[in-house]
């Protein structure tokens, strides 16, 4: 298309077509965005495919995430090494499941990584106390929260160990309604 | 490592476990090897693990296509996905010919749609506001605006069919351009009696303050003018050779822009449809959606996550109060039960007898103003030209929609249901005051206007009072739109703001207590279904109402954002997107009923105005049709008076019929089989469970 641009080689943006849900001038766009969080770290030039990666500190300033209660168990269910370090390709596809055209099916896989605080493959007890406790900002008392934590099992649990595996958590986010419209971030 | 549900068992974690399939899949995300696969892959029988990538190439050239486009679905990292995509793109050449063909085919195609969309979303209207707007205040809110954009749209399109169907047609021939003719209608064989038509108010000098008056009313100058029905006087334009049949364009016109909006409310609405089918029924009641689908995780701004943060609160400890509630009712004696049972019935027949009494005001409101609007007088027909006269129905609705949401939701708390139940049953009652409080405008009109003292004989309706009886309907119509705009517009500007300003700067308690004005999302849409359903029935009478009401929600959406950022505070009570797109679109379709009704009744049963319009030849409107249809030739007639017959009809409804039952009875067999692999999945995990025990059993004793 006659882009003089040269962070990436067109191969490069193709690939990042097929492989996410963004364009082409959103890509270059995201990068624009990783870029000027570390400006020292991150160079322009991508068409090497340089091995950069930023701390957890810095993505969960960005103002997309800032407010999320969920922001530093995002970024590392996204990262490489379960740190919070992304590279720009774990930032990519980040927004790219957390974006309004992913399926719902990936999204679940992604979320059920996000609320398992120990990552156990499981979302247990304390887990969901995590969560609600995030949630609420720890506004309601131990005897709600036990009572919520157990209303959310017995409404998903369904082979009955007391906490969700993924087939459950699935199950539960395929009824929930509003999953799909709260579960994704502008960018 | 697995652990047992039971918290007393402590024995160590059994090895044989590992091997089971399940967790051999899971297993990959813990990236135990590090640059193995490190992403849950449950994508099942189409995604093959990592190893096995090169069975790809032995699959088909449609099979292909699937995985081609399904690519940035699995939850792979990006480079596992290059890859894939690497292996997939070298696999290309153990396709055929053809099978490359489509799927370069299907590629450029996608990227070509990818394209137009990007373009599309510059066009977008406003696109930029409602994104910040549901950065700060939420998706609930951001559908309200989306929902407004949407009928902007929709009046647009109805204005662009109107004007180049009708207005344009009758304005290019009264000019002459293109080559254009036009003939008059000619009225035959009616009684002299019925044509006459004088606008009053036209002749002689008129006063600037005159003006004023007439164009907040649509009488006088604006009655010419081809906003009203009565201007359209042309039977027939011709266009060098090309003959245009105005009246049934007039009226075909009509027909589309309503089927048009139906499809258009119907296909946005089938989404929501959709996701309250699978739904269960205790909406309110799950936790589940609060608690993993209850962050929005586009807020942005710190003010509406802190908000956020006290509905999801306020949204939990209400569940786990009408639990509590619950367990109460359902600890209710008999006689409590008949007690609140005769309450209930007695709250009931409250409600119905002050319905009746509002509807019977707004009845006496338009009789009077009709009366009063213009005096008939032997001499000369004066008019009265005082607004508070012609505005009185207006005044009267207005008053209507203020007081009885306040009435209701004062009333229901004696009638002691869920809050849930509560703020549904209440919002069903405001929906049906607002929309039959037109139907009774529309109502004690057409009573006017067909009740005469033997003064009907001639022409079928109170020719003296109403010698052009539908731009009067289309006058009652544009006032109210013109009303409503000012009651929005009053109201943000001399009721919000001054009590922002009071609630700022006046430190009184009282003042402090009340807080700023909420922006309560179910009220803003009642409001503006009420104008938009008022746009549907008046576009028949008015052809470029739907003019005003575009240029009116285009300045009410940056009021009401203006509002929104500036002088109130989001509600308290959530709303979510998913269940209010739905009720919106809903609550859009009972309007666009609503307005079906009284233009079909019209149509077909109240004789047209023999005084002005292009219907004067014709007893009622809709015999315009048979009377074009008489003109197709023989065979085409025979087939569509066959269509309209009964041997049709019958037999067509009996098949829609039958087709509705297939698939009711098809959705009642899918939950069946869903209600029983659900209990087979439970089975089948509680045999492994079982078996699991069983196997450690074994092993510890072997």
């Amino acid at each position: 298309m006659g882009n003089k641009q040269t962070i990436f080689t067109d191969e490069q943006l193709d690939a990042y077509q097929d492989c996410t849900f963004f364009t082409r001038k959103e890509i270059l766009r995201l990068h624009g965005r990783y870029h000027e969080m570390a400006p020292n770290i991150v160079p322009m030039d991508y068409t090497q495919d340089p091995d950069v990666k930023l701390p957890i500190q810095l993505i969960i300033n960005m103002p997309e995430l800032k407010e999320n209660p969920f922001k530093e168990r995002i970024v590392e269910a996204f990262s490489e090494d379960g740190e919070g370090n992304l590279s720009f390709n774990d930032f990519v596809d980040m927004f790219s499941v957390l974006s309004e055209m992913a399926p719902r099916e990936l999204k679940a896989i992604y979320a059920f990584k996000i609320y398992d605080f120990n990552t156990d493959n499981f979302i247990c007890k304390s887990d969901l106390e995590k969560t609600l406790n995030k949630l609420t900002r720890e506004e309601l008392t131990a005897e709600e929260i036990t009572l919520v934590c157990e209303k959310v099992i017995e409404e998903a649990d369904m082979d009955g160990d007391g906490k969700l595996a993924f087939a459950d958590f699935e199950n539960m986010i395929s009824k929930a309604p509003d999953f799909l419209s709260t579960f994704h971030i502008r960018i | 490592e697995v652990f047992f549900p039971d918290a007393d068992h402590t024995s160590p974690p059994v090895t044989f476990l590992q091997e089971l399939p399940s967790y051999r899949s899971v297993l990959r995300q813990r990236g135990a090897g590090g640059t193995q696969d490190r992403r849950q892959n449950t994508r099942g029988s189409v995604r093959p693990p990592v190893g096995q990538t090169r069975n790809l190439a032995e699959g088909t050239g449609v099979e292909n296509e699937a995985l081609v486009r399904s690519i940035r679905e699995y939850a792979l990292n990006i480079p596992e996905k290059r890859r894939l995509r690497a292996v997939q793109k070298a696999n290309v050449k153990y396709l055929s010919r053809w099978d490359q063909w489509k799927q370069n085919r299907n590629r450029s195609w996608k990227k070509f749609l990818d394209e137009i969309k990007e373009l599309s979303s510059y066009l977008e209207l406003w696109r930029h506001d409602i994104r910040s707007i549901e950065g700060k205040f939420g998706t609930g809110v951001q559908s309200y605006f989306s929902f407004l954009r949407f009928l902007v749209l929709l009046n647009f399109i109805i204005f662009i069919l109107m004007f180049s169907f009708i207005t344009l047609p009758s304005t290019v021939s009264t000019y002459g351009f293109f080559n254009s003719s036009y003939i008059k209608v000619l009225p035959k064989n009616i009684e002299p009696k019925c044509t006459i038509y004088t606008i009053k108010g036209t002749k002689g000098l008129v006063y600037f303050y005159s003006y004023i008056i007439d164009l907040l009313s649509g009488t006088g100058f604006l009655e010419m003018t081809s906003l009203f029905y009565g201007h359209y006087a042309i039977d027939m334009v011709q266009f060098s050779g090309i003959k245009y049949n105005v009246p049934l364009a007039y009226l075909l016109t009509t027909l589309v822009y309503l089927s048009l909006s139906l499809i258009w409310i119907v296909k946005r609405s089938v989404e929501g449809f959709k996701q309250s089918l699978i739904r269960k029924e205790d909406q309110f009641q799950s936790y589940c959606n609060k608690i993993f689908a209850g962050w929005d995780f586009c807020i942005t701004d710190v003010n509406a996550s802190w908000l956020k943060h006290s509905s999801l609160q306020y949204e939990l400890k209400t569940d786990l109060e009408e639990e509590r509630l619950k367990q109460k009712i359902a600890g209710r004696r008999t006689e409590e039960k008949l007690r609140i049972y005769c309450l209930r019935i007695f709250v009931n027949i409250i409600v119905l007898a002050v319905l009746s009494g509002f509807f019977y005001s707004i009845y006496c409101a338009t009789k009077y103003s009709q009366e009063n609007i213009c005096t008939v007088s032997l001499r000369n027909n004066t008019c009265d030209g005082n607004l508070l006269v012609q505005y009185l129905p207006s005044i009267v609705i207005t008053l209507v929609n203020f007081i009885a949401p306040l009435f209701f939701s004062n009333l229901i708390r004696f009638e002691e249901y869920s809050p849930a139940f509560e703020i549904r049953f209440t919002l069903m009652r405001c929906v049906f005051v607002r929309l039959a409080n037109i139907g009774v405008l529309l109502f004690s009109l057409g009573t006017q206007i067909l009740t005469c003292a033997d003064k009907c004989k001639a022409c079928g309706y109170n020719h003296e009072l109403y010698p052009c009886w539908e731009s009067r309907v289309g006058q009652e119509m544009y006032k109210l739109m013109i009303f409503d705009f000012i009651i929005i517009f009053a109201e943000t500007v001399f009721v919000h703001f001054p009590r922002k300003l009071l609630v700022t700067y006046c430190s009184w308690k009282v003042i402090k207590w009340c807080g700023l004005q909420e922006f309560a999302i179910p009220e803003n849409v009642l409001e503006i279904v009420y104008g938009q359903t008022i746009c549907w029935i008046g576009a028949f009478y008015s052809p470029l109402l739907p003019a005003i009401a575009t240029i009116k929600y285009f300045i009410v959406f940056y009021i009401k954002k203006i509002s929104l950022m500036h002088t109130c505070r989001p509600s308290s009570r959530p709303f979510r997107a998913s269940s209010s797109n739905f009720f919106f679109l809903v609550v859009l379709l009972i309007g666009l009923v609503l307005a079906f009704i009284p233009l079909g009744l019209s149509m077909t049963h109240i004789n047209s105005s023999k005084a002005c319009g292009p219907f004067i030849n014709f007893n009622r409107i809709w015999d315009v049709v048979p009377h074009t249809i008489d003109g197709f030739p023989v065979a085409l007639r025979k087939v569509l008076y066959g269509i309209a017959s009964e041997a049709f009809a019958v037999p067509f409804f009996m098949v829609t019929c039958l087709i509705m039952f297939y698939f009711i009875a098809l959705a009642g067999a899918h939950k069946r089989v869903i209600v029983q692999l659900r209990e087979q999945l439970i089975m089948e995990s509680r045999d492994k469970l079982f078996l699991i025990r069983k196997l450690t059993e074994a092993q510890t004793h072997s």
